[in-house]
């Protein structure tokens, strides 16, 4: 009864979703978008948020994402929670996360999206903590809910300067007057757009408030699938390309997006590059894809960024979901070192996996990841706020995210097997899994480059709610000579990884044991030291300042006051002497100063 | 009979009222206390008079009538309690009596 | 008569300043009798004979004597004299006297200005009074008789000695 009710409601979501769909397309409404106003929420002194959903492309196609991958995930969960003693309470908090996620999507106006983003945090924090008798997934949970929690104040400030100076919060309404009355250039988009950024950094596990999302992986693998891959990481992204008006009217912010999405890429690929926990390896992969979307979004390729969210949550749940196989058939083996010859073991595991990890990689022509992130890549080129730096890094990042995915499938699937089999998945398992990899596989053919085919039905779609990407001046490089570029790049990773991992494996150890291998193995492993920072310039001083604070010196204010009073007390209990002359002394000089001032005053 | 400025009467009204204050705050014996109290009321008593002299008026004195009767109930009442705090306190010292201090 | 006036004054204003010194108590309730028939004068002079037949009747006469009875019948003697002594330092007066001068101060300048004199016509004769007692003043009558009625249980009850306390 309780994966009907859990998976059949996400499953009736995601019909819904279809249905409005194949609505839209078929019959568009006028001006490509819907507005459903339910009630006003709030109204005081001029601020009337509403309780509104917008449906325009955008919010339709990350819906649709959202339902239908987490349908599947709800459907794999219904067996894999199966013994857990919280089985109900999982679906509950899980159900409870889509409906935040499609709030947050939907919502008409930046309050009620803050509504939908405070609420996935909820459920992030219930879930990462599902297992809570153990304090360190507490301590995990608390550690995601700090993290985001910093950028949510940055998006607060941002939200109460839009207010400030543009008087609503209502975003259409909010894009036009910011174009009316905002010049190019000036501070105020900039600071909106830096606050906004600052919290999509929190909530998308971006520089410099990544460290939340590889501890996050205390949570059960379907959360991970579904909140940690697909969807609310992908919140940053959202609300950027929501608010893509304020961003072309800054550049610097703009600029700033690209940056930290093209710096975020390359560190968190060298992390990848070293983990031994199966499922960090993921959670720092999915760091460095959203990375590219927020480069996406820095150079204006909205509908790129968009296209590679769509791909990445098919093929990041996917590993994910393989991940959760793998673990679960090996008894809650996590670390990758322990694994291994699955291949001939689990083969449709294998083959699922291997679908999700080429399409990770950008396996060319075939799988979805090469065309979304083609598209991303080649814009960064070629778009006017691109450059060849962010090229160079986005190319790079290629390199590396095709060694880690790579390097992870050699060691699970290939070689030796280090731990036996003890438990095959079952069906509801492994149905999500092929559904996945079969869109993992095809469903980069809705966008494909000028080279390849020409069709351009998904940029199409996002274009009735996004702006294209404006094409700088061509120089130097071609559409397809970028693709064979990055194709390059993939097979150098690849090559590597072999070559490390499954021809000889003695070139790892080798490497390995050189000390400067070391410490920049410890370095990347640890997540280029920030944890270790964070904790030295954060954590300390606020630790430290509350026990210097343990007696509350703003207490003393108080206290203060009951001190006066007391003293006040005393002084005038002095006065009750119980003498009759001091009482008649005390009557006759009151009367005396009564006469004086009804004579004087 | 004579005619003396109202001014003049009032003021010897608020000598011997005075007076009677000092009386008050100084003496220790509670005996004097209530005849400090004495002079106090005569000395209203006198005020009184002065203004109905001044007006020709019976009400003055009249209420120099009420205001010695009062005297005359307080100054019995008074005396009393004073046995009494002599018998319960074996002196007459109005700051032995201060029970109700604190 | 305005020398009557002025006389009988300074004699009550005197006599009372005695009267609040003395130390033997006997003494002082005779400064203040003394105090009181001035007072009486005064009231003579200013046309009011009747009030001033009531002060020596009533206040010198049964107040004061009650005073006395009370004194004697305490039977302090010179022990009490010497506590007076002992209780009253000289130091004592200054706050009093400070509070009494402000006091007679402010008064002075309450009352200050041209003034009017007294009506100077004839005394008001007991029959004035009489009518007026039984007429406007009837409540005030009654309340007073109850008052005096409510002072007779009250000392009655006070001064009683009660058995068990006198064996104390």
């Amino acid at each position: 009864m309780v994966p009907v009710l859990g998976a059949g409601s996400v499953g009736l979501s995601a019909v819904v979703a279809i249905i409005i769909t194949t609505n839209f397309l078929s019959s568009p409404p006028p001006g490509n978008h819907f507005t459903q106003v339910l009630w006003t929420w709030i109204d005081v002194g001029g601020f009337r948020p509403e309780i509104a959903f917008y449906l325009d492309s955008l919010s339709l196609l990350m819906t649709l994402v959202v339902t239908f991958v987490g349908f599947l995930i709800h459907f794999y969960s219904a067996e894999f929670m199966e013994e857990d003693e919280g089985y109900s309470r999982f679906f509950a908090y899980m159900n409870l996360f889509v409906a935040s996620m499609c709030i947050l999507l939907l919502g008409s106006n930046l309050l009620l999206l803050f509504l939908g983003w405070e609420g996935v945090g909820l459920c992030s924090y219930l879930l990462i903590g599902f297992w809570y008798k153990d304090p360190v997934n507490g301590l995990a949970a608390r550690k995601a809910f700090i993290v985001t929690r910093v950028g949510d104040t940055a998006m607060t400030l941002g939200l109460f300067l839009l207010f400030v100076n543009l008087g609503t919060l209502d975003i259409q309404e909010l894009m036009h007057r910011a174009l009316a009355q905002w010049p190019m250039g000036s501070a105020l988009p900039v600071a909106a757009g830096l606050l906004l950024l600052g919290g999509a950094v929190g909530k998308s596990a971006q520089l410099p408030l990544q460290t939340w999302l590889p501890d996050a992986m205390a949570g059960p693998t379907p959360t991970s699938a579904l909140i940690h891959a697909a969807t609310m990481v992908t919140a940053g992204v959202y609300l950027i390309a929501r608010t893509h008006v304020l961003y072309s009217l800054a550049p610097a912010a703009q600029l700033a997006v690209a940056v930290v999405g093209a710096a975020t890429l390359i560190l968190a690929g060298f992390s990848a590059v070293t983990q031994s926990d199966i499922k960090r390896v993921l959670a720092y992969s999915t760091v460095s894809q959203i990375g590219y979307m927020f480069l996406a979004l820095g150079v204006g390729a909205w509908s790129a960024a968009i296209f590679h969210f769509m791909t990445h949550a098919f093929f990041k749940a996917l590993l994910f979901l393989g991940a959760g196989v793998i673990i679960e058939s090996l008894h809650h083996e996590h670390s990758i070192f322990k694994m291994g010859g699955l291949r001939k073991e689990m083969p449709v595991a294998f083959w699922t996996f291997l679908a999700a990890g080429c399409s990770l990689a950008g396996l060319p022509l075939i799988t979805a990841g090469f065309y979304s992130k083609g598209l991303i890549i080649w814009d960064t080129w070629s778009s006017t706020r691109g450059s060849a730096a962010l090229w160079g890094a986005a190319v790079f990042g290629v390199l590396l995210t095709s060694l880690y995915t790579f390097r992870l499938i050699f060691l699970v699937f290939f070689g030796e097997m280090k731990t036996q089999v003890h438990k095959r998945p079952g069906f509801r398992m492994m149905m999500p899994c092929v559904v996945l990899a079969i869109l993992s596989v095809l469903g980069g053919y809705v966008e494909a480059p000028v080279f390849f085919g020409n069709v351009h039905p998904f940029s199409e779609f996002m274009q009735l709610a996004l702006p294209p990407a404006t094409e700088g001046p061509l120089r130097g490089m071609s559409e397809i000579l970028s693709e064979t570029l990055v194709t390059v790049a993939f097979l150098i990773g690849l090559y590597v990884a072999y070559l490390f991992f499954i021809r000889k494996r003695e070139y790892a150890e080798a490497v390995t044991t050189r000390a400067i291998a070391k410490s920049l193995h410890r370095f990347w492993y640890t997540d280029w030291g920030m944890d270790w920072l964070y904790e030295r310039v954060f954590v300390r001083p606020i630790l430290w300042f509350a026990r210097v604070d343990k007696s509350d010196f703003v207490d003393y204010i108080y206290s203060g006051i009951a001190l006066i009073t007391e003293l006040l007390y005393h002084g005038v209990r002095k006065t009750e002497t119980g003498r009759l002359r001091w009482y008649a002394a005390g009557i006759a000089a009151g009367s005396i100063i009564f006469l004086a001032v009804v004579l004087f005053l | 009979m004579a005619s003396i400025p109202m001014h003049q009467g009032l003021l010897l009204a608020g000598i011997l009222f005075a007076l009677g204050l000092v009386g008050l705050l100084v003496r220790r014996n509670v005996v004097f206390t209530l005849m400090s109290l004495e002079i106090m009321l005569n000395a209203a008593g006198l005020a009184f008079v002065v203004a109905g002299a001044r007006w020709g008026q019976a009400d003055g004195q009249i209420v120099f009538m009420f205001i010695l009767t009062m005297a005359a109930a307080e100054v019995s009442v008074g005396l009393a309690l004073a046995l009494r705090i002599y018998h319960r306190f074996k002196s007459l010292d109005a700051d032995a009596v201060s029970e109700m201090k604190g | 008569m305005e020398i009557v006036f002025y006389i009988a004054a300074i004699v009550a204003v005197a006599s009372t300043i005695m009267a609040i010194s003395r130390l033997n108590p006997v003494h002082a309730l005779l400064y203040l009798i003394l105090s009181l028939l001035s007072v009486a004068i005064i009231f003579y002079v200013l046309g009011a004979p009747f009030v001033a037949a009531l002060e020596v009747i009533i206040y010198a006469g049964a107040i004061m004597v009650l005073f006395v009875f009370v004194v004697m019948m305490l039977n302090l003697g010179q022990r009490a004299v010497d506590m007076e002594r002992q209780w009253q330092r000289g130091s004592m007066w200054i706050g009093p006297s400070i509070l009494a001068l402000v006091l007679i101060a402010e008064v002075a300048y309450l009352v200050a200005g041209p003034g009017t004199a007294s009506y100077g016509g004839a005394a008001i004769e007991p029959k004035q009074i009489g009518i007026a007692l039984f007429g406007p003043y009837l409540i005030g009558v009654e309340l007073a008789s109850m008052l005096l009625l409510a002072a007779l249980v009250g000392a009655y009850h006070l001064g009683r000695r009660t058995p068990e306390k006198t064996e104390k």
